[in-house]
């Protein structure tokens, strides 16, 4: 009987306390900056995809909902000829984003992706690919990794020497 | 057999091997970099150090490396201990000192042995600040791509390409840490068998080049075990699909064929899958000469109405697959089917035949060549129509510094010394050709004949042997060398299509098994089922020219371009005769043109069959993907025909193993062609071997641009493999593995793990089945020597067959059409001279009945009187072997640009900058 007074009791108070859930869509909840939602493809500083295609991201996919196929520019270096992502698959885990060793591949903290129709959850490169560096300002793999590119010569990317000249017997 | 202990395991061991492969044999993982099961020991990367100690007692030990430490009976290692780790790790650290960090855009990449290295010995951060050396790559041809940064100079490159394969133009240069490999200036690389370079490769150095302008990674590709198709040798290839493509072809270890290595053409020369000149529907010729695609069932029903109740003659194909040809013959009847020969091809083809199944002479695998203490080439580029046997018998030549070596008690993997050891001394090889072949480097004896004579030589030889006085002096010393060889090898082949060489070549091996037990007669035929159509040809059978006579209301034409079969004139009567010609092929070609329906075939890649090589050696190739369009096996669409006719037996067969089963039932000679591979029953645990590895990706996404709605994985109904991820690639028969892993070792290299020992067959056995076991009564036929009669400013025509050109479909591919060219004639210095010619001018070569323009090419050995023209070439078609010709200057001849090939010998002008001064 004291139990159920009581519980009574605890009911009645709440009714004067602040509701913890927010009245969605009108008022937006906060989500931190590293909510894993809605993924992106991001460019790096100077501008170009990041994307290298070098299908990290689509092989530890647990749910493999990661298709791409790489290409070659005229300069030599890799980007993605097509790049999908069936959200309708994806479970937000973000893995891709943890394997990418470009940062181009990052979640957002967009969550409203609901569609009628579950095609338009299938998201090609066109659709994820944003004008910005995402969470990552600074990183561009071309500079660093040690592959001739249109902008940099050999012996130009980070940390490296000038070409060896095989003929010199200099040590 | 000796007893180790390594970290106190017991472990028995085989006699005369090293550390590192008793470890491999034990399952143990040790690390290695420059050792090869196929190329020895230098110790040249210090990756498989173990510890050794003296004794029990001894707790300190040595560093040892595994790879040039020879097992001792009792002998102690360690692998675990910690100073040998941290020593592998070091090395590991070492080596990436310099490395360029770029795997996410290396091709090397999930299929690295650097990375599953470095992942093994544990090392993670880099400690050194220093600057990093880099190299500018080189251009090295169509095929394979250079990124010297990735390089960690373990000499696997150099020591393959030049040692193992005899290339001249790949090589370590400089010193120190500047060493570099690569050519001595940009260019192609020479070598037929540069493509290895992609898989003895630990690292990203060399790669796939037409791989990576469609790349996937590793684990992406979906493979099956598949049989080369571009020539008689029958490797055993591993082929990767992605998004319908054929992504690249990898080679499949056949301890008794192939080995680990493939040549160019068969690694880079399957881009014709992908090729837009190939099929997708069924046509109908219209009345203006132009092809109504047509539906399947459409297509069939016409074929039906025409063939019922007609006199229907069948053509074959020696590249189509045994199952294939069984059926069309079944279809037409033994009297109204040819196998597809040319006709002088088919008496050759029927000959060999016979002799394999009745020579004294062993018939060796490729394996078994390669024990060849003495070789005699009669007539054959061995290089240029069975590559792979080439490569064999320059390993064979090497049985000489393995005797010397036994004779000082060293052991056969300690590469450097045993080269060292040996120097210039080799095995003899002669080598009896009309012009160069790309054996000549290693040849102990090269001798320049017209084709009559070197069968002329074939017989001295014989007489010498048997003790008959003969004044040819050099048949006496060749004699001599073969009778005191133990294991002599005698390679021929149809190339030259010329019966008198064959038949020498039987007599020369059969005279020496009289002495001795164990003489070898290799044949080489001509395309990939050459010797399965031989045996599947009936005695009663029309000739090409018989059935064109004939004139039969329908012709079939299976995977077959009769233009490479038949003269012009031929190809007119049968075009005229108002004859129906049905043809199904891969690729759109002359005959195709020329008939009234066609039907769209599924290439190698795409359809399961069974293909006899050089040896007799039934090998299956499974389906790697699914046919798009209406495409469709070749013994597929012939089921469909039987049935739509009601035909009486093909009616009765429903599936492949049925097809099989059939055959083997109706031919005594395929009697055990079951026992090519397992067939569609064959479960492991229950599940049938994936085609995907474990970790295929995007299987939610890669259709879902088209429909998200996931469709079902195609069920594979007819062969032992699925289109799926489920299921174990582990411990199967031979003949079933797609493709290699295992965990950790996630590079080629993880073969070792699908070994049973070391170098050794695989745990599944050796795939294949021999079909034909001779009799041993003797294949020798009394040699009847017609000698072409020779006449005054006429040459004799010898075809010259190449890896890149001859081939009938890989010249499809844009790569190996590159490197192709154009149609030669290839003439000696002096015959050049006289007509004032030089390497790249046109000539015209007149026969009795057609005219060619042709490229010049100048050889330094030409036989007298002969002229050599490039053999499957579509400007050489016309050519007859062994006929005579004329030649005269081309006029209006428009040289080709010079081409980035074999730069050594295109004079290319020099480009002066300013102030430079031109090289005199």
């Amino acid at each position: 009987m004291l139990s159920e007074l009581r519980t009574m009791w605890e009911i009645f108070k709440h009714s004067f306390t602040r509701a913890d859930t927010v009245e969605y869509p009108e008022e937006m909840p906060y989500l931190a900056p590293r909510y894993r939602g809605r993924i992106v493809l991001t460019r790096d500083p100077d501008g170009e995809e990041r994307c290298v295609a070098c299908n990290l991201c689509a092989a530890v996919c647990p749910v493999d909902c990661i298709a791409l196929q790489k290409d070659t520019r005229e300069d030599g270096t890799w980007y993605p000829e097509f790049f999908r992502i069936n959200f309708s698959r994806c479970i937000m885990c973000g893995m891709c984003e943890e394997a990418c060793p470009t940062y181009a591949i990052q979640l957002t903290p967009d969550f409203e992706m609901c569609e009628y129709d579950r095609q338009n959850m299938v998201y090609e490169k066109e659709n994820l690919l944003i004008n910005g560096v995402g969470k990552y300002p600074d990183y561009n793999f071309y500079r660093v990794s040690g592959v001739q590119t249109g902008f940099k010569d050999k012996g130009e990317a980070k940390n490296e020497a000038a070409p060896i000249d095989t003929k010199s017997l200099l040590p | 057999m000796p007893t180790i202990f390594i970290d106190g395991q017991e472990l028995e061991v085989n006699e005369g091997e090293n550390v590192l492969e008793a470890c491999l044999n034990a399952g143990l993982d040790l690390p290695y970099f420059c050792w090869h099961p196929a190329m020895g020991s230098i110790g040249s990367c210090r990756q498989c150090a173990l510890v050794q100690y003296q004794n029990e007692e001894d707790s300190r030990g040595r560093i040892i490396m595994g790879c040039m430490t020879p097992v001792t009976e009792g002998a102690r290692f360690s692998l675990n201990a910690q100073n040998a780790t941290q020593f592998r790790e070091a090395v590991v650290e070492s080596l990436m000192l310099n490395h360029p960090h770029d795997c996410p855009v290396c091709a090397e990449g999930g299929e690295c042995h650097l990375q599953d290295m470095t992942v093994m010995v544990g090392h993670r951060d880099r400690r050194y600040t220093g600057k990093k050396n880099t190299y500018r790559n080189q251009y090295l041809g169509p095929l394979i791509h250079h990124e010297m940064n990735r390089c960690i100079t373990c000499y696997r490159c150099e020591r393959y390409y030049k040692d193992y394969a005899g290339g001249k133009d790949l090589g370590a240069q400089a010193s120190h840490d500047h060493l570099y490999f690569g050519r001595h200036e940009e260019g192609l690389l020479e070598s037929e068998f540069s493509g290895n370079l992609v898989e003895v490769c630990p690292t990203g150095v060399f790669t796939d080049k037409p791989f990576l302008k469609q790349y996937s990674r590793k684990w992406d590709l979906q493979s099956a075990p598949s049989i080369c198709t571009g020539c008689a040798v029958g490797c055993n290839i591993a082929p990767g699909e992605r998004y319908g493509k054929l992504k690249r072809v990898h080679n499949r270890y056949n301890h008794e064929v192939n080995g680990y290595f493939l040549c160019d053409r068969g690694r880079f020369g399957s881009g014709y899958v992908n090729s837009d000149s190939r099929l997708d529907y069924a046509g109908i010729k219209a009345a203006d000469g132009s092809f109504m695609a047509v539906p399947q069932q459409q297509a069939l029903d016409t074929v039906a109405d025409w063939i019922k109740g007609k006199n229907v003659a069948a053509i074959g194909s020696p590249r189509a697959s045994v199952e294939a040809n069984y059926l069309l013959r079944e279809l037409v009847g033994d009297k109204q089917f040819n196998a597809g020969f040319s006709d002088s091809e088919a008496q050759l083809m029927a000959a060999i035949r016979q002799i394999l199944k009745t020579t004294k002479a062993l018939n060796p695998s490729i394996k078994h060549i390669e024990s060849a203490d003495a070789i005699l080439i009669l007539g054959e580029d061995v290089t240029n129509t069975a590559p792979r046997v080439a490569l064999a018998l320059r390993q064979a030549i090497r049985n000489k510094s393995y005797q010397l070596a036994e004779q000082m008690g060293l052991p056969k993997w300690q590469d450097a010394a045993v080269r060292n050891l040996a120097q210039d001394q080799r095995s003899p090889m002669i080598i009896v050709s009309a012009m160069d072949t790309r054996l000549d480097d290693v040849a102990s004896h090269c001798l320049s004949m017209a084709p009559d004579k070197i069968a002329e030589f074939g017989v001295a030889i014989v007489e010498a042997m048997a003790g008959e006085s003969t004044s040819n002096k050099q048949a006496i010393k060749v004699a001599e060398i073969l009778q005191s060889a133990k294991n002599p090898l005698i390679v021929s082949g149809a190339s030259m299509q010329h019966w008198d060489i064959v038949n020498c070549a039987v007599a020369i091996a059969e005279s020496l098994c009289s002495k001795k037990t164990s003489a070898m007669l290799s044949l080489c035929v001509n395309e990939a089922n050459s010797i399965g159509s031989a045996l599947l040809m009936p005695e009663e059978g029309p000739s090409l020219a018989q059935l064109i006579d004939n004139s039969p209301e329908v012709l079939l034409v299976m995977e077959n371009d009769l233009e490479r079969r038949l003269t012009k004139q031929q190809m007119q009567q049968l075009m005229a005769d108002g004859t129906q010609v049905i043809s199904m092929d891969i690729l759109e070609n002359a005959t195709l043109g020329a008939s009234d329906l066609v039907l769209p075939v599924a290439s190698y890649a795409e359809s399961q069959g069974t293909l006899v090589n050089m040896e007799g050696r039934a090998q299956r190739h499974f389906p790697v993907f699914e046919p798009s369009a209406e495409r469709l096996s070749s013994w597929q669409w012939l089921l469909k025909i039987g049935a739509a006719i009601g035909h009486k037996k093909i009616s009765k067969l429903q599936d492949f193993d049925q097809v099989v089963a059939a055959c083997a039932k109706s031919h005594a000679d395929f009697a055990e062609l079951t026992k090519a591979a397992p067939d569609n029953s064959f479960r492991d645990r229950g599940l049938k071997i994936p085609r995907q590895t474990h970790r295929y990706s995007g299987r939610t996404a890669m259709n879902a641009g088209v429909n998200v709605h996931e469709p079902q994985q195609p069920h594979d109904n007819e062969s032992p493999l699925a289109y799926s991820m489920e299921g174990l690639n582990r411990d199967q028969p031979a003949s079933l593995t797609p493709y290699v892993w295992s965990p950790g070792w996630n590079s080629n290299q993880s073969l070792q793990k699908f070994q049973a020992e070391v170098d050794g067959p695989l745990k599944g056995g050796t795939a294949g089945q021999r079909l034909i076991a001779s009799t041993g009564k003797g294949a020798t036929k009394k040699a009847t020597l017609a000698a072409v009669e020779m006449r005054a400013k006429h040459w004799q025509l010898v075809p010259m067959h190449r890896v890149h050109g001859s081939d009938e479909l890989s010249v499809h591919t844009d790569e190996i059409a590159q490197l192709a060219g154009i149609g030669f004639v290839a003439l000696g210095v002096a015959v050049a001279e006289k007509l004032g010619v030089t390497e790249g001018d046109g000539v015209v070569v007149a026969t009795a009945d057609t005219e060619v323009r042709l490229e010049v090419c100048i050889l330094s050995r030409v036989a007298k009187n002969c002229i050599g023209y490039s053999a499957g070439y579509k400007e050489t078609l016309a050519l007859e072997a062994g006929s005579l010709a004329t030649l005269s200057v081309a006029e209006n001849w428009q040289r080709r640009q010079p081409q980035m090939i074999a730069t050594d010998k295109v004079a290319t002008s020099p480009v002066i900058g300013e102030g430079d001064s031109a090289h005199v």
